[in-house]
């Protein structure tokens, strides 16, 4: 299994991090990336969209 | 007061908001419906009772012209000062609470007064306008990402009825803002009142679908306690319910009066020259552009943008959805309107009068290239043969 992932709206601070997740988006904690659909904005802006989401390292954040 | 802070080389920046303290008026807009009630039980002028639209009307738009525009922006070194500055916040949380009272008290004047079909009229539609100016409050709000902030807005929402707002403003406006998809972006050659016909279902629509979705993921139905489109409704069904039983049938008439230019008179009047005809492009890969400045119509004009709590400075609110409005940024060379928003709001009830001014904005926008331009599809070639040889000009907004 690889590792948890960081994506970054580029509009606003918003993270999405598969290890937790977002609760009230609907998305469990352990959610892949690849599990959101394209159409999902950013919940915090609405500016940008999930294709639009910068990755970020994800050293921080190892498979427990 | 000011505020200092470091620049990025190491100087310091100084910074003193001059509207600072006149943000607190936000606090007395909501009140004009009780002011102009007592006045009129005072002295017995039912000519009171339409204070309100008065000076929202023609007292505003005639201030906005006396004083200078006010293009000035906070430099951006002391932007998270100002923005921590919880005083700003205070001012709209207090808002809140003025608007409950202003709708009781005027409810409660309809109720117990002897007043002449004209005077409810005019009361009905000055708190219409003062509940426009909540959903105003509501929309500062609920791009905010704070819980108590997020719970107000649904709050001051529901006094007009208006909850579903929070959903489709923030996940449906702010994403397809600018383009057909959008029925909150007004069309060139769309008058108010189809705009109006389109843009209100198809909140109502779009609100729902979105928390359907949403409510999905959470593996729950729609008929949930955690919908966010029901939750405000919870405070404004027994509201008015509570109204109608206290005050009568005559709550019927009223409310419905008040709510409705709440809705149509600010808040689709709003919606509805916002973006009046600019569109995001089609990417190659099939995606529009990302929102632009140059993709909302900006007015520097100081009165009803103390009102507004800024929202005439649109450009910055869409690419920054979460600055707070103490923040916003005016910028050179935007799609700009003649006058404020309350000025613009009556001109849209005109279609004729509003065409005349703004159609030829939106070609010199374009540079008069049709295919840039958010048309109604049947007026198009109309449009384009009226305004043919606009092509010459000089794109000037972007």
């Amino acid at each position: 299994m690889t590792a948890y992932r960081r994506y970054r709206c580029p509009g606003c601070s918003y993270v999405f991090d598969e290890r937790t997740g977002d609760a009230h988006e609907g998305f469990k904690p352990g959610t892949r990336w690849e599990a959101v659909p394209d159409d999902w904005a950013c919940p915090q802006c609405a500016v940008r969209e999930k294709p639009d989401f910068e990755p970020l390292p994800a050293g921080e954040n190892p498979v427990p | 007061m000011s505020i200092e802070a470091l620049s990025a080389d190491g100087r310091s920046v100084r910074y003193t908001d001059r509207r600072r303290w006149l943000w607190s008026l936000s606090l007395a807009w909501p009140l004009l419906p009780v002011g102009s009630c007592l006045l009129a039980i005072q002295t017995g002028h039912a000519a009171w009772y339409w204070a309100t639209l008065v000076i929202w009307y023609l007292i505003v738009p005639v201030i906005d012209h006396l004083l200078p525009p006010d293009a000035s922006n906070p430099p951006p070194e002391v932007v998270p000062q100002l923005d921590a500055d919880r005083y700003y916040r205070y001012l709209t949380y207090l808002t809140v609470p003025i608007h409950y009272l202003t709708l009781v008290y005027s409810a409660y004047v309809v109720g117990t007064q002897d007043l002449a079909w004209y005077s409810i009229l005019g009361l009905a539609l000055s708190v219409g306008v003062v509940n426009g100016l909540a959903i105003n409050t509501g929309h500062e709000l609920g791009h905010k990402t704070t819980t108590p902030e997020r719970w107000l807005a649904k709050t001051v929402l529901a006094v007009v009825g208006y909850g579903h707002f929070f959903i489709e403003h923030n996940k449906g406006h702010h994403k397809d803002v600018a383009t057909p998809e959008d029925p909150a972006s007004s069309r060139m050659g769309e008058n108010i009142y189809r705009f109006a016909c389109r843009e209100i279902p198809g909140a109502m629509r779009r609100a729902w679908s979105s928390e359907k979705t949403r409510l999905a993921r959470c593996e729950s139905g729609p008929w949930t306690l955690k919908n966010e489109v029901l939750q405000p409704l919870l405070l404004t069904v027994p509201l008015y319910a509570a109204l109608i039983y206290a005050f009568g049938w005559v709550m019927l008439p009223f409310l419905f009066i008040q709510a409705f230019w709440g809705w149509f008179g600010i808040l689709s009047s709003a919606n509805y020259i916002e973006h009046y005809g600019l569109m995001r492009q089609r990417l190659a890969n099939g995606r529009y552009e990302p929102c632009q400045p140059y993709h909302s119509w900006n007015s520097n004009h100081v009165m009803s943008n103390l009102i507004l709590f800024n929202l005439q400075r649109h450009s910055d609110h869409h690419a920054n959805p979460t600055r707070r409005y103490q923040s916003l940024r005016a910028f050179d060379k935007l799609p700009e309107f003649p006058s404020g928003y309350p000025l613009m709001f009556m001109i849209a009830l005109l279609p004729p009068l509003w065409f005349a001014l703004m159609d030829r904005r939106v070609m010199a926008w374009a540079g008069g290239d049709f295919s840039r331009i958010n048309v109604l599809a049947e007026k198009r070639a109309k449009l384009a043969a009226r305004h043919a040889g606009a092509g010459e000009q000089v794109p000037v907004a972007r």
